[in-house]
């Protein structure tokens, strides 16, 4: 048996594998959430993403090359035009953000337009014929341990990685990203010195969406096989809790991402194992951990010091007389 | 600056504004305002709150366009239409409340939103710290570039907001009540400061209430008074008193009242024994104190800020659970700690926090002076209340106590600090308390407001009320009260007759000096 069958090599894998699509539902979400929207749609958009990104793939005649990256962009142009509702309702008419962000998931979500569009599309009668499928990056697939775990992943896996480091760039190391992170503490002090708060908003709650959109077409196009309603089951919560968990920082979000995919693979990777370990549990494992970190930062004060944007969740209104 | 001619004498004006008019629904916050600001000055703004101070800075700095007239800069005429125009046009403003950001360095909230000055797209801090090192060296601005907001005290701070604007190439910077927040030993260095700012060439706006640094920062000063410019005199040779005049339009009375003491055989309306309480961390805030208050004397608790006053106070206002002691208003005890209770027994409270803890500033007037009443009739029928009264009363109220607002419907939030006070004033008076208990009542509020306050402080004494005022402000205590507490962590220091007391005297006490201390 090689050192590539060993278990701890394939968790580390099939972590990296389930994490991606939270990788790029955290993302998004941080950037949002760093503009000072915080955005619980993220389960609808993925639903949405994953839905028009599994039509696209699924009807379009023509090489993979070809339909595949279609198909992406049509679930992100589909999740972003969710996200630009929530931008629209919270940023413009200052709707409760909560409130619109759990009316896009339940619009949107399982019980509502992606499993409507899924069936009237007549997604769940044949498996999807276009997948991302593993690449075999630099031809490294082999090299014992770091080959199946960082070099056999998608195309996907690749981009996410891709994204969180310009991401980290961009936060960091730019004057837009200054001045984004400006507009999440406090947009007064942003406006009073010509940022434009409300432009932030928008355009980054819509990539936001976008990235929701991508994270929806993981579990489409590379994940599960054939469609089925509420895929996702409840990751967009989980990239909720993974921003917090990542204190804000797309690389620590990123670790996150990667430790609730390995408890999401846990259960599947055992079995095929032969370890005998209840599955129901093993299931519940990374919505427990969820509520475990929601939990410990839902104290303000924590939060606050964890790298909470100070205006996270507050409309701005510029000051009238 | 080499010419040997005089050359605030012959450039042209740095800021100019011709007859600035500016109207809101309701107010005309200016009135065709005239001045002109040379270059190399500071140029004082000196009126009472209300009297177009703000307003005229927004315009100046592009938030709002006026109604009538121009503004000129260097000699031509501009037109602002947004803060980002004023800053091109080299006027910066140095905000009151503070506009930083607590988690970024002084560097990141510096360069927010500046012009880049040669970095590119990237963020070069390194660039930009030298530059702020720079500018900070020539205008006398230390601060370290990379330290973060929340470790600055507030006059390292205001350097800050300094430093943002001169990094935009502002050469003339509006100051907005710039010592507001400062400690004596900061406003010095904020003086200095300015000194230099003119010394190269810029100009400085400085916007204040307060006649006594008007007249040390100054160069010129343009009195606004409801919304008009109407003078502008040199600050040499000018006085206190002339400002004042020319700023409140009348002479102003200057409340003295010493030792009238409290009323013949009157009774001891507030007895407090050995009372203890804890602040807010758990820790003892107050410790073991007892004192007296007759009807019709003003007893005034004086001390440096957090040394148990505010406890006291709580206390006392049903606010704040005490741990030992005993509280008797007119010979009857005060046996619960809830805040309902002290009303019923007639006391009478205006707290530190006017608009926040003393009204309701959503509500409207008529509400908020009725708020301590409206369980029982003739404001209420239970459970209904009567508007038509509610709303007599606040006409009456209003009109007594020279509330001066739209109308009585008008919410509290929209007063200013002078009317809030009158506001809290007449709701307290009205329930023909006992005891009145007032913390800082004049914190913040013009000289016009002050004195009214004062006024009817005095009122209230005159009426058998005992009065126990709070304050910082020693010349207050001073001229208002007949006895004087000193408060010294949580304990009291000192009791001293008001004819014998001195600023000196009680500042040894304040600082924890024994009574003995005192020559």
């Amino acid at each position: 048996m090689s050192v590539n069958d060993n278990l701890f090599v394939i968790i580390l894998a099939s972590a990296i594998f389930y994490g991606t699509p939270l990788v790029f539902a955290a993302l998004g979400e941080l950037l949002s959430e760093r503009s000072g929207v915080i955005n619980l749609g993220v389960e609808g958009m993925m639903l949405l993403g994953a839905v028009c990104s599994a039509v696209v793939a699924a009807n379009l005649d023509g090489p993979a090359a070809l339909v595949l990256p279609l198909a992406l962009l049509a679930g992100m142009a589909a999740a972003a035009l969710g996200a630009a509702i929530h931008a629209f309702l919270v940023i413009t008419l200052r709707v409760n953000q909560i409130i619109s962000g759990l009316a896009l998931t339940i619009f949107a979500g399982a019980a509502g337009l992606s499993s409507y569009l899924a069936n009237v599309w007549g997604l769940g009668r044949n498996p999807s014929l276009n997948q991302f499928g593993r690449m075999d990056l630099f031809g490294l697939k082999d090299v014992p341990v770091v080959g199946p775990i960082l070099f056999d992943q998608t195309l996907l896996t690749y981009l996410s990685w891709l994204l969180v480091g310009l991401a980290m760039v961009y936060l960091f190391r730019t004057r837009m990203g200054l001045h984004l992170r400006a507009v999440g503490e406090s947009p007064q002090t942003a406006d009073s010195v010509g940022i434009p708060v409300t432009r932030y908003r928008y355009g980054h709650v819509i990539v936001g969406g976008m990235f929701a959109g991508i994270a929806g077409a993981c579990y489409s196009l590379t994940i599960v096989p054939t469609w089925a309603n509420g895929l996702t089951s409840g990751a967009g919560w989980i990239a909720l809790a993974l921003v917090i968990f990542g204190f804000w920082r797309p690389d620590l979000t990123l670790v996150g991402a990667y430790l609730f995919g390995a408890l999401s693979s846990l259960s599947f990777t055992l079995q095929a194992r032969g370890i005998d370990v209840p599955s129901a549990l093993l299931n519940a494992l990374p919505y427990l951990a969820t509520i475990v970190v929601l939990v410990l930062v839902s104290n303000s004060r924590l939060s606050r010091r964890l790298g909470s944007p100070a205006a996270l969740g507050r409309p701005y209104e510029r000051e009238e007389r | 600056m080499t010419n040997s001619v005089d050359p605030k004498a012959v450039t042209a004006a740095a800021v100019a504004a011709f007859g600035i008019s500016k109207r809101f629904p309701g107010v005309i916050a200016n009135d065709d305002v005239n001045f002109e600001v040379r270059v190399g000055e500071v140029h004082a703004l000196l009126g009472e709150n209300g009297a177009g101070k703000t307003t005229l800075s927004n315009i100046l700095t592009g938030l709002y366009r006026p109604d009538a007239g121009h503004l000129e800069i260097a000699g031509s005429p501009v037109v602002l239409d947004s803060p980002r125009e004023a800053i091109e046009a080299g006027i910066g403003m140095v905000h009151q409340h503070f506009r930083l950001i607590p988690t970024f360095t002084v560097a990141e909230n510096i360069a927010l939103g500046a012009p880049r000055v040669g970095e590119g797209p990237a963020l070069r801090m390194g660039v930009i710290e030298e530059r702020i090192r720079e500018l900070g060296q020539r205008f006398e601005l230390d601060v370290d570039p990379r330290a973060r907001i929340w470790q600055l005290s507030v006059g390292e701070q205001q350097r800050v907001e300094i430093l943002k604007v001169l990094y935009r190439d502002a050469t003339t910077l509006i100051m907005d009540e710039p010592t507001a927040v400062l400690t004596p030993i900061e406003a010095e260095a904020l003086t200095s400061t300015i000194r230099s700012l003119t010394d190269q060439g810029r100009s400085v706006i400085f916007i204040s209430h307060k006649l006594g640094e008007v007249l040390s920062v100054a160069d010129r000063i343009t009195v606004l008074r409801q919304g008009r410019s109407v003078a502008t005199l040199d600050a040499d040779g000018a006085t206190r008193e002339q400002l004042a005049s020319i700023m409140v339009g009348r002479e102003v009375e200057r409340v003295e009242r010493r030792g009238t003491g409290a009323l013949p055989g009157a009774p001891v309306v507030l007895a407090v024994e050995d009372l203890s309480a804890d602040g807010d961390r758990g820790t003892p805030a107050l410790r073991s104190v007892s004192f007296e208050v007759r009807g019709g004397e003003i007893v005034a608790v004086a001390g440096v800020a957090g040394n148990g006053q505010r406890e006291l106070v709580e206390v006392l206002a049903g606010l704040r659970p005490r741990t030992s002691g005993v509280i008797d208003v007119d010979g009857e005890l005060m046996a619960r700690a809830d805040a309902r209770h002290p009303i019923r027994m007639g006391v009478a409270y205006v707290p530190q926090d006017r608009l926040g803890t003393g009204l309701a500033p959503d509500l409207s007037i008529a509400e908020n002076l009725v708020l301590k009443r409206y369980r029982r009739p003739p404001v209420a029928r239970p459970p209904f209340l009567r508007s038509s009264v509610i709303d007599a009363e606040a006409e009456t109220l209003m009109a007594q106590f020279d509330v001066r607002a739209p109308s009585s419907h008008t919410p509290t939030r929209r007063l200013s600090g002078g009317n809030v006070q009158k506001v809290l004033l007449a709701r307290e008076m009205s329930g023909r308390p006992k005891v009145l208990v007032v913390s800082t009542p004049t914190q913040g509020l013009d000289i016009g407001a002050v004195a009214t306050v004062h006024r009817l402080l005095l009122d209230a004494a005159a009426e058998g009320v005992g009065v126990l005022l709070v304050s910082e402000d020693l010349d207050e205590v001073l001229a208002l009260a007949d006895r004087i507490l000193v408060m010294y962590e949580g304990t009291i220091t000192g009791a001293v007759e008001a004819e014998q007391a001195s600023i000196e005297s009680i500042g040894v006490l304040m600082g924890g000096g024994a009574a003995e201390d005192v020559a």
